[in-house]
């Protein structure tokens, strides 16, 4: 169990460093941002430390940064509604209440990285977790304040929609 | 269970989240059913392109330092807290070393300075990385007509793959690395019982370069760029027959 102190960050936190930067940039898709993100995290995870208390410290981590990430996108989205469509289109991704037929227009794909591109950004977000990071449907719940049936659907989906942009690029229906 | 059903959990089957009960009758059904069977086997082929195709991006080294500090300074010993910080003047110590050592190849290839330093400390770290366990080479052959195919595919890049045995520095094997956020070759050698790493990328221009040996924790580094590939190496070998490898390797 992981002690108090700068020893015990470093052996229940800052060991996740990677997976932390990893989920960053596949979701804010920038480099810059995800350095700036993961270090406001780490800032915010040293300061709520004490409330680890023995729970897992990747999936504790890995939800203060997606949290982080998600507030910065929600920022942008605001920032790019202020400005030329032009722009909001170049940065638009498909959401994940769209109905399944538009979701499939908008994922005609021919490379895996631009459909992943492509995904909802928490469809996205679960396959990172779960192919990269290799956590289980409970870790990844945690880690993003789901339930589980929520992370299977959404994996589910994420990978029925991946296939079929990889499949037929072009082609819009299921 | 129908197709259907089955269609619908074969992603959770995959991942070995579905309950025995419910497993048990997918691999019942896909004993029988062959649409369903090729629908599994696209969906693992799915996976494992995504597990080898996308790029896993590790933590900078400057954001790692960047955090150790931050933590230090409020989680640290409360005598050893803000005059210490310590990452950072490592950090900048070691900076200073290796753009003391590469600073006059630098200026001819034009990287600049942070970029230098900080690739020899990530080519660094991958290669003790590489030390470990079995990670050292996903292809292992002394054959170079098997090690280069092997990249095709793998990289946007053919690298050039010789065989040195001859002159006493054998082709081990190669795999997929990372560097500075690219996938990089990873061609791996041996002269005796040392190990050497030479990490090759499609250079920015095609120029003939050679950087003096550089030292990081131990090991012996040299940045080369030739024939339009930039190569790293890396090894604990001694600074002389790296040195006389590097153009080898640089034809």
């Amino acid at each position: 169990m992981p002690s108090g102190g700068l020893e015990g960050f470093d052996a229940s936190v800052l060991r996740y460093l990677d997976a932390a930067y990893n989920l960053a940039r596949y979701l804010l898709r920038d480099p810059h941002d995800a350095e700036d993100a993961v270090q406001d995290a780490f800032l915010r995870a040293v300061r709520h430390f004490g409330s680890l208390r023995g729970s897992d410290g990747r999936a504790w981590l890995l939800s203060i940064v997606r949290n982080t990430c998600f507030t910065r996108l929600r920022g942008r989205r605001r920032a790019a509604e202020a400005v030329e469509f032009d722009e909001v289109e170049h940065t638009a991704q498909a959401s994940e209440s769209e109905p399944e037929a538009d979701l499939a227009r908008a994922m005609a794909a021919v490379t895996l990285r631009e459909g992943l591109d492509r995904l909802p950004v928490e469809f996205r977000e679960a396959l990172v977790l779960r192919e990269l990071e290799g956590l289980s449907y409970k870790e990844i719940a945690q880690a993003t304040g789901v339930p589980i049936g929520t992370v299977m659907s959404r994996l589910a989906r994420a990978r029925r929609h991946l296939s079929i942009a990889l499949g037929a690029a072009g082609k819009v229906e299921d | 269970m129908r197709c259907d059903d089955v269609i619908d959990r074969l992603s959770p089957f995959l991942d070995d989240e579905l309950d025995p009960v419910e497993s048990q009758a997918i691999v019942e059904h896909l004993a029988t059913c062959t649409s369903c069977s090729a629908a599994l086997a696209r969906q693992q082929k799915l996976s494992a392109d995504l597990r080898a195709e996308l790029e896993y991006h590790r933590a900078p080294d400057l954001l790692r330092a960047r955090i150790q500090g931050d933590a230090r300074a409020s989680l640290g010993p409360a005598d050893r807290r803000a005059p210490f910080a310590v990452p950072w003047r490592w950090l900048s110590a070691a900076a200073a070393v290796a753009v003391v050592v590469g600073a006059g190849w630098v200026a001819l290839i034009g990287t600049n300075e942070r970029e230098f330093a900080a690739m020899t400390r990530e080519a660094v770290s991958d290669h003790v990385r590489s030390l470990m366990a079995d990670h050292l080479d996903d292809v292992v052959s002394t054959d170079q007509h098997t090690v280069k195919p092997w990249f095709n595919g793998k990289l946007d890049f053919s690298p050039p793959v010789d065989d040195f045995s001859a002159s006493g520095y054998p082709l081990v094997g190669g795999r997929l690395d990372y560097l500075s956020g690219r996938a990089v070759a990873a061609l791996v050698y041996q002269r005796r019982k040392h190990v050497i790493n030479v990490f090759v990328w499609p250079a920015a221009d095609g120029g003939a370069t050679m950087s003096p040996v550089s030292t990081r924790q131990g090991f012996h580094v040299i940045r080369a760029t030739h024939g339009g590939m930039a190569f790293c190496l890396v090894s604990d070998l001694n600074a002389d027959e790296l040195r006389a490898f590097a153009k080898m390797v640089t034809g």
